[in-house]
Order: structure tokens, then sequence, then C-alpha cells
């Protein structure tokens, strides 16, 4: 029954290691670039958190298809010639994925209380020991279940990439499909690939936010 | 000895603390009450620099907190704190939460440190507690290992911001134990609470502040028997 994915598993194979590329580079400057953001969102200069928020705002507020879409097609007019595909994809997923993180970051900065510092640098701490003993920590386990869970959505995300004819695992099925005429099997394939990996991610994410309910830091 | 001069602090618009003079001499134990809002927490922060004032002096062994030759975070090491809410760091046990500061900041080896803290978690009554996180102990417990985490950096003075106020009627005992212990050992305290009878045990001078002001001051018998202010005696009815 499942002939048509076994004859054509390397091309789709082939599909699936571009989406986990897409979703490597897209979560890896989404994350740092939300770290960033998140700082902008808490930053007490009008100058840094005007801006960050407007551009936190805008993005959220917009499908993520159309910011792939409009970035392809006025990228090349700013830059003058058309840009690779793959990267244009990548930037359109950081520049929106970093909205999201952003904002998980925020929520960990404020999640720590002022006291909880105080405490730190009372019992002579300097600022820099008191970030890497007790905040990064703290910050970090908080907001361990919602980085799984925003790096799941983002996997799910990089299929739109097909768009802009990325050759990811959902623009290479179809193109099998043209050709085989065999949707229910081939993007029943598509869907339990997905599930497996989302699955077994949201699985890990519930893990620790348990631990983290178990010791008392959520 | 630390000495507060003059002290004054706005935030914004609003003062929060208005010519505030004190001198807490070695060994001594002072006792700050009065309403809430009145500025005692600020005071405390003020002290070890937590907090930065706008007028006045504070001066601790010999070094003006405002001098910008003194090193706060170097200052901070004699003066150990203990808040209302504990703030205990969660992502740590007991005995890292002790360790941490003579770990890092005296630089101290890990065994050493740690024996530091075991004697320090005995001293204050739950050596069975090492390896428990704050979680997993009661409101008394968590307070007497954030004495603890206070003392590991051996520090000349110990400030404590309403230690008592958070915690359930039956933990509030074992948590002043440990405080009269240590005024009774001769360390130089500077308390905020309400407790009245730790401060008829242990207290120099009790000082009353409200509105920023320091009201009224004196022994535990010239403030309890004989307040001079009307405020001081409203605020006396209502806490007794």
């Amino acid at each position: 029954m499942f002939d048509a994915v076994t004859r054509n598993i390397t091309f789709l194979l082939g599909g699936f290691w571009m989406t986990l590329q897409l979703t490597a580079f897209a979560l890896l400057g989404g994350i740092a670039l939300g770290a960033l953001v998140g700082l902008g969102r808490i930053s007490k200069s009008r100058w840094i958190y005007q801006p960050v928020t407007l551009y936190v705002n805008f993005l959220r507020n917009v499908p993520l298809i159309l910011v792939i879409f409009w970035f392809y097609f006025v990228m090349p007019i700013i830059a003058g010639r058309p840009l690779d595909p793959f990267l244009s994809a990548i930037i359109s997923f950081i520049i929106f994925e970093a909205t999201y993180f952003g904002e998980i970051f925020r929520a960990g900065y404020q999640s720590i209380s002022k006291d909880l510092t105080a405490a730190a640098f009372s019992t002579g701490m300097t600022y820099s020991q008191t970030a890497r003993y007790i905040l990064i920590p703290i910050a970090f386990r908080r907001m361990l279940p919602s980085l799984i869970t925003q790096s799941i959505v983002t996997f799910q995300d990089t299929s739109l990439a097909f768009v802009i004819g990325l050759q990811e695992f959902v623009r290479r099925t179809s193109i099998v499909d043209n050709l085989e005429v065999r949707s229910i099997e081939l993007f029943g394939f598509v869907a339990v690939v997905f599930f497996i990996f989302c699955f077994i991610g949201s699985k890990i994410s519930r893990h620790f936010e348990e631990k983290g309910r178990k010791t008392g830091l959520l | 000895m630390i000495e507060i001069k003059n002290v004054s602090k706005w935030f914004g618009d609003f003062q929060v603390l208005t010519k505030v003079n004190e001198t807490i001499g070695r060994g001594q134990t002072v006792v700050i009450c009065g309403p809430s809002g009145s500025g005692k927490s600020t005071l405390l922060r003020c002290v070890n620099g937590l907090e930065p004032y706008q007028e006045g002096e504070i001066i601790v062994d010999g070094a003006s907190l405002n001098d910008p030759k003194t090193n706060l975070y170097k200052l901070r090491e004699n003066i150990g704190m203990v808040f209302q809410r504990f703030e205990l760091y969660p992502h740590m046990t007991a005995i890292q939460n002790i360790s941490l500061a003579p770990l890092r900041v005296r630089k101290w080896p890990k065994q050493k440190a740690e024996k530091k803290a075991i004697e320090l978690l005995k001293r204050v009554g739950i050596p069975d507690k090492a390896e428990a996180y704050p979680a997993n102990l009661s409101g008394g417990q968590q307070q007497r290992v954030a004495i603890a985490r206070s003392l590991a950096m051996e520090p000349k003075y110990m400030m404590f911001d309403e230690p008592t106020s958070a915690l359930d009627p039956e933990m509030i005992k074992e948590v002043l134990d440990v405080m009269i212990n240590l005024a009774k050992e001769g360390m130089t305290m500077l308390c905020v609470t309400h407790e009245m009878g730790f401060a008829r045990e242990v207290a120099d001078e009790i000082i009353f502040m409200d509105y920023g002001k320091i009201v009224e001051r004196g022994t535990y018998e010239e403030f309890f028997n004989n307040p001079k202010s009307e405020r001081a005696k409203e605020f006396l009815d209502q806490i007794l």
C-alpha cells in the first residue's frame, strides 16, 4: 500500500533533511535573536523598548506565510539581485520566530524577583556571578518547556517554505504526488513523520515542566 | 560600626526617608518597627547599598557608601541580610544555597565550604535538611536556611527584614530562637520586626519609624511602657 512512499523514499527523505536544516538554522538564529529581543522588551530605554515592541507586535500579528513571501519578493528589490530561496526562508523564519522566542525570554527574565537578586548581592556576589549562578539557571529552567514547545512549532512552520519553491519535505511529497497520484498514502506518511517528532518533543517539554513543578521552580 | 547620618531618600517625588540618624555599635541589636510603608525596609536596603539614597551619609566601618572608592560588593560580604520571603535559590539544595557565596566569592575549596554549611545547618537546628530543596522545606526551615546562608560569609553585621511575618505562627519561634542566639553571641544586628517578645529579650534599642522618619527611640522599657508620641501609642495598641 505504501509502495508510492518506498519507491521514492530517498527523494522524500532528502526533503526531510532540508526540513531539518531549515529548523536547525531557524532555531539557532531565532533563539539567539529572541534572547536579545527579550532584553529589548524589558529595557528601560524608550529608544530600545519602543522599536523592539513595534517589531514584536507587528510580526506576531501577521501570518508567517506572508513574511516568507514578502521577504522573498522584496529582498531582490533592496539587494538588487534575487536571493537564494534557502537563505531567504531562513532569514524569514529567524525574524518571525525571534518574536515568539523573545516573549518567552521576556517572561523568563521577568519571573525572577528583585529580592532574589538582592539576596544574592547581599552575600557579596557580583552582578556577573549572580547572573551566572542564579538568574540564568533559574530563567533557563523556567523557560525550557516553552522553548521546546516553540521549537516544535518552528519545526512545523518550516513546511511553509514550500511557497517559495524550496524543496523541503512537504514540497517534495507534492512533487512525488504529481507523478504517483497517491495523495492519501504520501501525505499520510508526512503526517506520521511530523507527528512522531513533535510528539516526542512535546513529551520532553512535559517532562521538564513536571520536573520544574516538583522543585517549585514553575 | 554602622553610622547613618541625615539620610534622605526619594522614589521620584515621594520621600521615603527623611533625615534618618542612627548609630549601631559593635555587638548591638537594634529593632526597627513601625507601620508598613514607613521606610523600614528601605533603610535596611540602603545600608548594604541595594538602594541608592540622595542625601546624607551611611558609613560602615569607616567606609562611606556613596564614596566611589568603596567597593559595595566587598562591603556586602560583611553585611548579611535575611528577607521576609526567604529568597532562597530554588534550583539549589539547602547546602548549595549556603555554600555558594563562600565557594564563589571567598573562593573556598568545595570541601571547606560544605563543611561550614553543615556546621551552620546544625547551628540553626536542621542538619538533616542539607540535601533538601527549598520547595520541600517549611517556611520556618527555609528561613533558617536563609539565615545560615547569610552567616556562611561570616558577616560582622546581620540585617533582618521582617523575617517572621511570612511565617505560620507555629514556625515563628524556631526562627526567633536562632536570632536570639545570634544576638546573645554578640552579632551586631539590625532587625525590622514587630515581634516584641524578641525585642524585649535582646534589643539594645528600639526605633519607631513613621512616614520615613524616626519618630521615637529608646530601650524596650522606655518604648513599651512609656511611648511619647501619639503614633507610637496607636501602633503599640494595634500590634499588642
